[in-house]
């Protein structure tokens, strides 16, 4: 029955990340990891936590939690924009442990014995290689598709990041190398794309929680801020847009949230809802970026001021599918193509 | 965390939609249509004879005994068949605030024939010269020997021309502040004095100006204290959290899905087109993000919890999605999406070129989307008053 608590489970899960990220993931931290977008010590920190092994099976090595953890999980690291790749190693990792064939388990029980970081490359291969692999240049497994073939490669040469607006380890990557074939067919390309589904909706829950802080930073600094002798949030004009952007953000937490548990529930509407997620988040969170950034006045625009970290970090993350205009015609293709056209229920 | 409504919650709703099947007849959509008046005094009766009148009061009150869940379907598929509920929203407001704030007297006179359908209450507080601002009402209602002799002039009291009585905010203490010298009132709609001029409206509903000239009523239809009017108002306002226009969304969104598979006169079906997709994919992201901002207000508020700000942010964001969402796929058809209809047409698309007029008025009524967002910004995000 409809229920919009945390399990007990969950706040306590909750709860450690957060401590950990507010000890250990300043924005300072975030700084000083920028360009590549990666910290060794926090993953390490990460993988102790069970960030991995959180949303993966018992069978698979994992703690058997469910994939709404995961997200409850990611709407914290967006929220200290935490430059970990947890995201994409969690989607990785539930993708071999579906896939299941022998060398897929393989490379799973591998990673999760050395705590390695894994990545899934959201574009096939093409003449070889994968452009703008998200988390390329730090994971020591990345998944992939080549033609009918979900392939992986281990140990990838390190591939030098590309600087990027969101200082995120993207990395462009050969396969020249070779690859292992994990499986082939069309089966395995189905569950490569909900595995891509399922990336995404995680993308939506960093989103949304990077969102829900630059919202508070802006409560913060409109509040403290003076103006013609009053504070700057008793002025309509920004306090309704900051009404406007919370709602919006509101609403694209319980989607994502939502998405969360049709996942786990696999419910039929999931695989909209996971995009239906990664849409509404990269709009909410462009959009309260955008907003606060902007009643910073010329602050904002300051490398100083954090603000301009949450609208890089958000704008970067929704681009790392492609153009967000297509995310919206890829939802329709969900809605309408494959399921009856009477919406989500 | 759970998404889903419950298994009682989804056996009420296959039964509410065979007992709309059987109601709401062409004659009831018909006379909705020409008249603007979307009351049905033989719906409301057989929706009270079910207890769906309040569906949250108990059975030995005349209600429905239905837990929230099961309300909230109720609710939805209403929305959904366009029944003629207006009325009943209205009557049942100040029914509950007689719960709160009315006499015995006045309880016994008016709970029961209010859950049964008997009887309509229109709400009677703007003004022409007041609206969001309703507590700077000026209809003067002033004491004479054991009665009130009430003048002045209400807007926009919708379905007065069915109603029995209007509840009316007005100024008994002129000397007071603005929200300390208000009370209010039950006017009887046959009083004499009392009058109602017809006002037409963009959307085709029908709403009035009431008029009061020396309209004399008993003390007795006086609800709460003497100045003590605006807590009663309040309360009133207070009583919904959660308004959505999901459903409102969710039904234009349909109409146009099934028009723009229709192959066109250029021999493309504009579903084909991917701009077109876009915008129908938006859509069903903004009714699926209304109506969830709609379940959370209302589950919080099952929960004991206060919803101001997230109440505000359901009824904000699903009336601005609507009004914008109806711009979107009344666009997508070009002028054979502004023909005029009854309603259905060969593809339904009257009905966005309907909703497109109508879904203004939601951005206004119950609450201008600028009165939420100063709510959403001081009750949720702590910042200064703004007015």
């Amino acid at each position: 029955m409809f229920d919009l608590g945390y399990s007990e489970e969950q706040e306590l899960l909750v709860a450690a990340f957060g401590r950990v990220l507010e000890r250990e993931c300043s924005t300072e931290v975030v700084r000083a990891h920028e360009p590549l977008g990666f910290s060794d010590a926090l993953w390490t920190r990460m993988v102790e936590l069970g960030g991995v092994d959180m949303a993966l099976p018992e069978a698979a090595g994992g703690s058997g939690g469910g994939f709404l953890d995961a997200v409850l999980v990611h709407e914290v690291l967006g929220a200290y924009l935490a430059p970990v790749p947890l995201a994409e190693t969690v989607a990785a990792g539930r993708l071999l442990a579906t896939l299941a064939t022998e060398p897929a388990l393989k490379l799973l029980a591998g990673a999760l014995e050395s705590g390695v970081a894994m990545t899934i490359a959201p574009r096939p291969a093409s003449a070889g290689r994968l452009r703008s692999v998200p988390a390329g240049a730090v994971a020591g497994v990345v998944v992939a598709r080549d033609a009918d073939r979900v392939v992986a490669l281990t140990a990838p040469p390190a591939a030098a990041g590309v600087p990027n607006l969101g200082a995120l380890p993207a990395a462009d990557l050969s396969l020249d190398g070779g690859v292992i074939e994990i499986a082939a067919g069309p089966a395995a390309l189905a569950c490569f794309d909900d595995a891509v589904l399922e990336w995404r909706a995680l993308l939506a829950a960093l989103m949304t929680g990077a969102g829900q802080r630059a919202l508070a930073i802006g409560v913060d600094y409109t509040k403290g801020r003076y103006a013609f002798g009053v504070p700057i949030a008793s002025f309509q004009s920004i306090a309704h847009r900051m009404a406007d952007a919370a709602t919006a953000l509101d609403g694209a937490t319980l989607v994502t949230r939502k998405a969360g548990w049709a996942i786990d529930t696999a419910a039929v509407q999931w695989r909209p809802l996971a995009q239906m997620a990664f849409v509404a988040g990269a709009q909410a969170a462009r959009h309260v970026t955008d907003e606060v950034l902007h009643f910073h006045g010329g602050y904002g625009f300051m490398q100083e001021y954090d603000i301009q970290l949450y609208f890089r970090r958000v704008k970067a993350w929704a681009l790392q599918d492609g153009d967000p205009a297509v995310a919206l015609e890829d939802l329709a293709d969900l809605l309408w193509d494959r399921l009856p056209p009477t919406g989500v229920a | 965390m759970d998404f889903e409504l419950g298994a009682a919650a989804e056996t009420l709703r296959h039964e509410v939609r065979q007992f709309l099947a059987k109601h709401l007849t062409e004659d009831v959509y018909e006379q909705m249509a020409t008249t603007g008046t979307y009351y049905d005094a033989g719906f409301a009766k057989a929706m009270g004879q079910r207890g769906w009148i309040a569906p949250g009061w108990p059975q030995s009150e005349g209600g429905g005994g239905r837990t929230w869940l099961e309300q909230v379907v109720l609710s939805q598929e209403l929305r959904r068949a366009e029944a003629p509920v207006d009325g009943i929203g209205t009557t049942m407001l100040i029914a509950e605030t007689l719960r709160i704030f009315g006499t015995p007297e006045q309880r016994a006179a008016l709970m029961g024939p209010a859950v049964r359908g008997e009887v309509v209450i229109a709400l009677g507080y703007s003004e022409p010269d007041s609206g969001s601002d309703a507590a700077a009402a000026r209809t003067r209602a002033m004491a004479d020997g054991g009665e009130w002799v009430i003048n002045g002039e209400k807007m926009f009291t919708t379905l007065s021309q069915v109603a029995d009585y209007v509840f009316v905010l007005a100024r008994t203490n002129p000397d007071a502040k603005k929200h300390r010298g208000l009370t209010t009132f039950l006017v009887p709609t046959n009083t004499t004095g009392f009058s109602v001029s017809e006002v037409k409206t963009m959307g085709g509903e029908r709403t009035n100006i009431t008029t009061y000239e020396d309209v004399r009523i008993p003390d007795n239809l006086r609800v709460g204290d003497v100045d003590g009017g605006w807590a009663v108002a309040c309360a009133a306002l207070e009583l919904e959290h959660g308004i959505t226009y999901a459903e409102d969304i969710e039904q234009i969104l349909q109409v146009a899905v099934r028009a723009a598979a229709e192959v066109g006169d250029d021999g493309v079906a504009p579903i084909e087109r991917a701009s077109v997709r876009a915008r129908l994919a938006q859509a069903a992201l903004e009714t699926e993000m209304s109506r969830l901002l709609g379940l959370r207000a209302t589950w919080m508020q099952e929960q004991g919890q206060r919803p101001v700000a997230e109440g505000s942010m359901s009824k904000l964001y699903s009336s601005e999605a609507f009004a914008r969402v109806a711009n979107d796929l009344l666009d997508i058809f070009g002028p054979a999406g502004s023909e005029q209809g009854r309603g259905l047409g060969e593809h339904g698309l009257a009905k966005i070129e309907h909703a497109y007029r109508h879904a203004q008025v939601t951005r206004i009524y119950a609450g201008t989307s600028e009165i939420h967002r100063s709510l959403i910004a001081e009750a949720g995000l702590g910042l200064p008053r703004t007015r």
